[in-house]
Formats: C-alpha cells, sequence, structure tokens
C-alpha cells in the first residue's frame, strides 16, 4: 500500500484557494458567491451563535436541524432496511417471490425519488410521514436489490455442505445465504444511506418545515448563499459520517472477509 | 445400529445424461457398483468420465437419470447427514472459526454441547487441529481447511463417507501427509468410503478395491481388490505386491485412454 501521508488534503486545499481566488479577484459576479472565509464565519455563527438574540434567524440554530434530519434519515433508512433486507432475502432464495416481487420493484425502481414528491404530499401532507416516505422509498432500492444479489450469488458448494450436514432450508437461509450475502447487503446499506440524504433534503425543501433542507431553501430564498453553502457542506458531512459508520459495522461484521483479502 | 444386509453403497445399473448447450451428453451408463459395509473404496478415473458426478448422486445432490441409487438398502432422495461428504475445495463456512464448522452438523441437530464436546475433542486430536480452534478458514492452509473439512463430517458418525478427489487441489508434500492422515483415522473409525481420485497411487494405497472407469460415457471398466496389508503406511507404495497392481491398473487406463484418443480422433 502506498503512504497515505497528508497528501489528501493537497487537492481540497487547492480548490479552496481557487475558491477564495475566484471570490477576491471577482472572477465571478460579486455578491452572489460567498468566499470561503464568509461562510466560514456564518457557518461558525449558525452554529455557536446565541439562539434568537442576534440578527440573524440562523444563529444558533444548526443543531437543531442536524438533528431533524439526522432523525429522518435514521428513520426512513431502518425503515427500509427493516423491509428491503428481508424482502431481498426471499427473492433471492425464492422463486415463486422473484416472480411475484422482482418484476414490480424493477419497474417501480427507475422512478426518481423526486418525482414521487407531489404524489408524497397529495397522499401524506406536509407532515414528517411524507418525507419518511420518500426517505425509506429512495434507500429501499439499493438495499432490496444488492441483498437480492448477495443471495443469487452464494457458492452452490456451500448450500451442498450445509444440506450434507442435516441443515434445513431456514437453517440454511440464516447460516449461509444470509452471511454470504452480508457483504452485499452491507454494499446495499451504504447506496441507500447515500440515497436517504437525497432524499431528505428534496423532502425538506418541499415536504416540511424543519432541517437542513428546509434551511437551504430558505436561505437561497432570503439570498443567503453562504448559509446555503455552509449547509451544502454540512450533508456532505454527515453524508459521509454515516457512510464511514455502516463501513465500520462492516468491517466488524465480516472480518472473516478481510482475513480472506489478506491471507 | 442395525446390521444392513447388503452392501452399503449400491448403484443398479445407473444412467446419467445432461443437456450442454441444447445437446444431450451421456456421462455416465449402466454403472453397477457395490460397496460392502466397511468397505474403502477407491472409483478412478480421468477427469471428465463422471465420477464425481456418481458421487454426487450417492450423496443426493443429484438424480440418475435412469437405475437406482441404494445406501444401506434405501434410495437416495435427498442429502442427508448418514452421508457426508468431504469436497475437493474444502467448502467450509467461511465466516464460521474451525471450531464453529465442526459444530455445524451436531448444532443443527440440536444437539446439545454435552453431547458432542467430547467427540468434538477427540476429533481436533486426530486430524491435528488442537489450538486452531478458533482461527478461521482463511487463516488455514489447503491440507488444514481440508482436515477442517474431514472432522465436521466425521463428527455427525456417518454410516458413509464420501470424498470427491479431497486431496486433488493440495501441493504433493501435503497430499501424502493428509493421505496418512486419513489412513489413521479410517483405522478409528472404519466407515464405509467412496473416495472419487484420478491418483493411482493415492487409490491404491487407501482403498480395499478400486474400480477403474473408462473415459465418457463413463462405464466401470474393471474392480480391481487390493489385498495388501493394513494398517498401512507410505512405505507400502514402494513394495513389490503394490507395484504389481499399479502396473495392472495403469496397463488398464493406458488401454482406456488409447481408445478414448482414437474416440475423440485426438
Amino acid at each position: 500500500m502506498p503512504r497515505r501521508g497528508p497528501w489528501f488534503v493537497l487537492l481540497p486545499l487547492a480548490l479552496l484557494l481557487l475558491w477564495h481566488a475566484a471570490v477576491a479577484r471577482q472572477w465571478v459576479a460579486p455578491g452572489i458567491i460567498p468566499a470561503p472565509s464568509q461562510v466560514a464565519e456564518s457557518w461558525y455563527r449558525w452554529i455557536f451563535g446565541a439562539a434568537g438574540t442576534s440578527l440573524s434567524p440562523y444563529s444558533g440554530t444548526w443543531l437543531a436541524n442536524v438533528l431533524y434530519s439526522s432523525r429522518r434519515v435514521l428513520q426512513g433508512f431502518l425503515i427500509a432496511a427493516a423491509l428491503g433486507i428481508p424482502l431481498g432475502l426471499f427473492i433471492g432464495w425464492n422463486r415463486l417471490v422473484s416472480n411475484l416481487v422482482d418484476p414490480s420493484i424493477q419497474l417501480l425502481r427507475p422512478v426518481p425519488i423526486t418525482a414521487w414528491l407531489p404524489f408524497s404530499i397529495a397522499v401524506f401532507g406536509i407532515y414528517d410521514t411524507g418525507a419518511l416516505f420518500l426517505i425509506g422509498l429512495g434507500a429501499f432500492y439499493p438495499i432490496v436489490v444488492n441483498t437480492t444479489h448477495g443471495v443469487r450469488d452464494t457458492n452452490l458448494l456451500l448450500l451442498r455442505a450445509a444440506r450434507m450436514l442435516g441443515a434445513s432450508e431456514t437453517t440454511i437461509l440464516g447460516k449461509v445465504v444470509f452471511p454470504s450475502a452480508l457483504p452485499s447487503i452491507f454494499t446495499g446499506l451504504r447506496l441507500g444511506v447515500g440515497v436517504a440524504w437525497t432524499a431528505v433534503i428534496v423532502a425538506e425543501m418541499i415536504a416540511v418545515k424543519s432541517g437542513l433542507g428546509y434551511v437551504l431553501w430558505d436561505a437561497y430564498y432570503v439570498g443567503r448563499m453562504d448559509i446555503c453553502v455552509a449547509t451544502m457542506c454540512s450533508v456532505g458531512m454527515l453524508g459521509f459520517l454515516s457512510d464511514r459508520l455502516i463501513h465500520g459495522a462492516a468491517c466488524v461484521l465480516l472480518r472473516w472477509r478481510a482475513l480472506e483479502a489478506h491471507g | 445400529m442395525a446390521e444392513a444386509r447388503g452392501p452399503s453403497i449400491q448403484l443398479r445399473d445407473v444412467w446419467k445424461d445432461f443437456v450442454k448447450r441444447g445437446r444431450r451428453v451421456e456421462a455416465l451408463r449402466a454403472i453397477e457398483v457395490a460397496v460392502e459395509v466397511n468397505e474403502f473404496a477407491a472409483l478412478l478415473g480421468p477427469s471428465g468420465c463422471g465420477k464425481s458426478t456418481l458421487l454426487n448422486m450417492v450423496a443426493g445432490f443429484d438424480r440418475p437419470t435412469r437405475g437406482e441409487v441404494l445406501v444401506n438398502g434405501v434410495r437416495v432422495e435427498r442429502p442427508d447427514p448418514s452421508r457426508a461428504v468431504v469436497f475437493q475445495e474444502p467448502a467450509l463456512f467461511p465466516w464460521y472459526t474451525v471450531l464453529d464448522n465442526i459444530t455445524f452438523g451436531p448444532k443443527t441437530r440440536g444437539l446439545r454441547p454435552a453431547a458432542y464436546q467430547p467427540r468434538v475433542d477427540a476429533l481436533l486430536e486426530q486430524v491435528g487441529l488442537e489450538g486452531f480452534e478458533s482461527h478461521y478458514p482463511a487463516e488455514l492452509s489447503g491440507g488444514m481447511k481440508q482436515r477442517v473439512g474431514i472432522a465436521r463430517v466425521l463428527v455427525m458418525e456417518p454410516q458413509v463417507l464420501l470424498m470427491d478427489e479431497p486431496f486433488g487441489s493440495l501441493d504433493a508434500q501435503t497430499r501424502l501427509v493428509m493421505q496418512e492422515l486419513l489412513l489413521s483415522v479410517w483405522e478409528r473409525h472404519h466407515q464405509t468410503v467412496l473416495f472419487v481420485t484420478h491418483d493411482v497411487e493415492e487409490a491404491l494405497l487407501l482403498a480395499d478395491s478400486v474400480s477403474v472407469m473408462t473415459a465418457r460415457p463413463g462405464r466401470i471398466k474393471k474392480r480391481i481388490s487390493v489385498e495388501l496389508p493394513r494398517p498401512r503406511a507410505l512405505e507400502l507404495t514402494t513394495s513389490a505386491a503394490f507395484n504389481d497392481l499399479k502396473r495392472e491398473v495403469l496397463s488398464l487406463i493406458r488401454e482406456e485412454s488409447r481408445r478414448a484418443a482414437v474416440q475423440s480422433g485426438g
């Protein structure tokens, strides 16, 4: 493995400098794009400022909005995983379930999550339920598809070994197929949480009145591009963090696989 | 266990066809095999002769196109722990440790640890896996993996042990060690064994009988009794009696490969 070192900071640093230069030298029309320093300052006040007392209505409201969005992502993601993993297992394992359910999933999957927005508002109204529906639906597809794929990829020899050792179909599903599909399931979960963050921003921009998506749209309307950029950075960080969390869980649960790669 | 009447493994007029790319391929033709109780029988044949297919039918993974496969007088319909299989690839569960792989069968049967633990301990010692209980398969060498593969089926106390070129993917050194290990383990347990191989020396060293198979479609060309004294060890392979048998088997194989070459025009 090549040495990691601090090299990875070079490109972000260069981009930051370019951004700064573009604003300072007015390569872009002044007043539209905020300077990095301005974003940093606004972001700081948004996080640490006293709520309700300052001139800025955003002051001190960052954490509350982060928690709103994170809670929705977590809830929607958990619903998606709770439905997607078992369903994917059955689709991959049982021909009948596959024939019954899989075509419908493949037909619905290309409908973008954004296209569901009017439908969601019409059915669920401007409440959390609508947001959860969009987040759950968006995260569901990659989870169910990757779980199915993982199940179908199970080594035939391991299935034969389990049958020869007297395992019932239920035991095989739990002790052979599921662990064998687990790496693929985790791929689905990581893709799913990414979609969940996309969906939460879209849902909050339109369907609910709180969270980072709401702040993003609101700040755009009142011309606070500094807050917009700070929101973008916040969402990016949260998305990265949730991906690392799932990846960390995968590393713990798939220890046997890491050994395989190095062995 | 009630004493079974007749042979332990019996194949009666077994035929097997495959459909490959829309064409019917005859894999096995009119197979008659009888393996007596406690016999160590080897099936020797060139690759592609259908010997693994034959073994898979005894295991219950596959059904004959015609004829029937009986084990202890009962027709084979599906896999069962009484017919244990050791595969060429060890086929261990990579997410389980050595110990969890070995106890997979007993746990699946719902046995309590007290019921199988003494047997597990004895087997770990017999196959030389002591101290490796908490290792994952990925941490083991090929030979060690195959030891786990043997231990996890012996713990089920199978009536019949089916081995599909179990040492085929091991290096020559490890192979010899594993052959001796299998001999010593078999001396203790004395199951009926059906052992598939393409290695003449391996077949003669291990088995009581060697059935030589023809090239596709596979038939049993000749069954040779290996009346060499037991317990056997590797030194046996240098004895005159061993070499006489080897010469006999090799001439059968030569005859067969010549026929196959003429047949395929190669």
